[in-house]
């Protein structure tokens, strides 16, 4: 009879196993509903800078910013890595992380030397495992990320640029396909990419002449700065709260597969367990017939 | 629609207004601006400030943000507010609060406080409290 305990213990370990995945099945599905939201609130936003980025960009403006200017040389590249603080949400980061390091392996066999700036808890371990050049981390967002909070990190990234110790700056983070699906995207921040406002190009705008410029208020140069600064900020911003959005659906996913494998584990172990059972009980049958019919 | 433009507000965390309009009136950097069909592109600054939204149908509609950008097009008006509530929402008591609270803040500078975050707050309460002002003008007018 021993085994047959020995099962059931094993079954019992299991099922407590089991109700924990399932609460956080659902704890991952209630904050994915609010992610989701915060994900979708911000989207106008980034859509219409983005936009106006596009103009910009599309303008013949007396003033070129530094960011807009594509530079010659690439000696330094820098990543934003947008990762979760928590694990157990299935390939999620691994996935991230994997593309982060095919993109950087083609930078540095031109040459390139890597710097990384990591969020998320998840990131800043993985870096340093990795042997990165981690320039700045930030982690303990939360669920609700604030723009404040990602300031400094992304101002650091901006400095470095800014004093040419970084040639071309990305943003790593998972894109949000859906539920089921998410897809590890390496976005280009700087320089800012002529394809950055394509949806943008194609309106009907097209019609206008081809040097054109906007009025400045109060100049060209202090405005282009803050502004350019506060897209960066909130395509960065955006990245993270779709990255949470990513992270409570994959977790959510993640959950939901541990508790159906572990529904099948206790069902194969009961058959076992029965097995067993019914072994020891013929057994016994067995040996009281047996010892009837000595006597 | 020679007459009428379309006037996107955005903020960071939501989408404010989107619309067909025949007048901005927006504060700048360097004061306040009139927004009207067919406008030069521009590209400013916005000071904390009222926002004052004529509809196509005469209607007129105030909001407020406390700074961000305006681009203006020809044909679209879009402004990038760091946040924006429409002034109706805004209560008068509580700017005139945090207006105090700022200057409190803003004497008491040996504090640990920091003097710039002060100032910012107290230019956004005396910017909200600008904002109600002007509405309540209007409504003792009409």
């Amino acid at each position: 009879m021993a085994a047959a305990k020995e099962i059931r213990t094993q079954i019992g370990s299991i099922k407590n196993t089991q109700k924990i995945t399932s609460a956080m099945e659902m704890v991952a599905a209630s904050k994915m509903r609010k992610a989701q939201d915060l994900m979708k609130a911000g989207q106008p936003y980034a859509k219409q800078i983005r936009n106006v980025v596009g103009h910009i960009a599309d303008a013949n403006p007396e003033y070129r910013h530094d960011y807009m200017i594509e530079r010659n040389e690439v000696n330094r590249v820098g990543y934003i890595v947008v990762s979760t603080d928590r694990g157990l949400c299935g390939g999620l980061n691994v996935n991230l992380f994997k593309a982060v390091v095919k993109d950087a392996r083609v930078w540095s066999q031109e040459g390139a030397e890597l710097d990384f700036c990591a969020l998320g808890a998840k990131g800043s371990a993985f870096f340093r495992n990795y042997g990165g050049n981690l320039i700045a981390a930030k982690s303990g967002l939360g669920e609700a990320p604030t723009v404040e909070g990602l300031i400094g990190s992304i101002k650091v990234m901006l400095e470095a640029y800014d004093e040419g110790r970084l040639d071309r700056l990305y943003v790593v983070y998972n894109e949000f396909v859906n539920t089921m699906t998410q897809r590890p995207v390496v976005r280009q921040l700087l320089p800012l990419s002529p394809d950055m406002g394509a949806d943008a190009k194609h309106d009907e705008e097209n019609a206008r002449p081809e040097s054109w410029d906007y009025l400045y208020e109060p100049d060209a140069k202090a405005l282009l700065d803050s502004l350019l600064v506060r897209f960066i900020e909130s395509q960065v911003y955006q990245a993270v709260v779709e990255n949470g959005a990513c992270e409570q659906a994959a977790r959510m996913i993640a959950m939901k597969s541990a508790t159906d494998n572990a529904g099948n584990l206790i069902d194969d172990l009961e058959m076992v367990y029965n097995k067993a059972r019914q072994a020891a009980i013929t057994q016994e049958i067995s040996e009281i017939v047996g010892g009837a019919s000595a006597v | 629609m020679a007459n009428s433009f379309t006037c996107n507000i955005v903020s960071a965390e939501a989408s404010i207004f989107s619309g067909s309009v025949e007048q901005v009136v927006a504060s700048g950097m360097m004061g306040d601006l009139g927004i009207l069909p067919g406008h030069a592109p521009l590209l400013t600054e916005l000071q904390p400030g009222p926002i004052r939204v004529i509809h196509d149908n005469g209607k007129e509609e105030n909001f407020f943000v406390s700074g961000g950008f305006m681009e203006v097009q020809p044909d679209v008006v879009t402004i990038l507010a760091d946040a924006a509530t429409r002034a109706s929402d805004l209560n008068e008591a509580a700017a005139e609060e945090a207006r105090q609270e700022a200057l409190k803040a803003f004497n008491e500078k040996s504090s640990e406080l920091d003097y710039t975050r002060a100032s910012a707050e107290l230019a956004e309460a005396v910017a909200q409290l600008r904002t109600i002002q002007q509405l309540r003008k209007k409504a003792g007018k009409g």
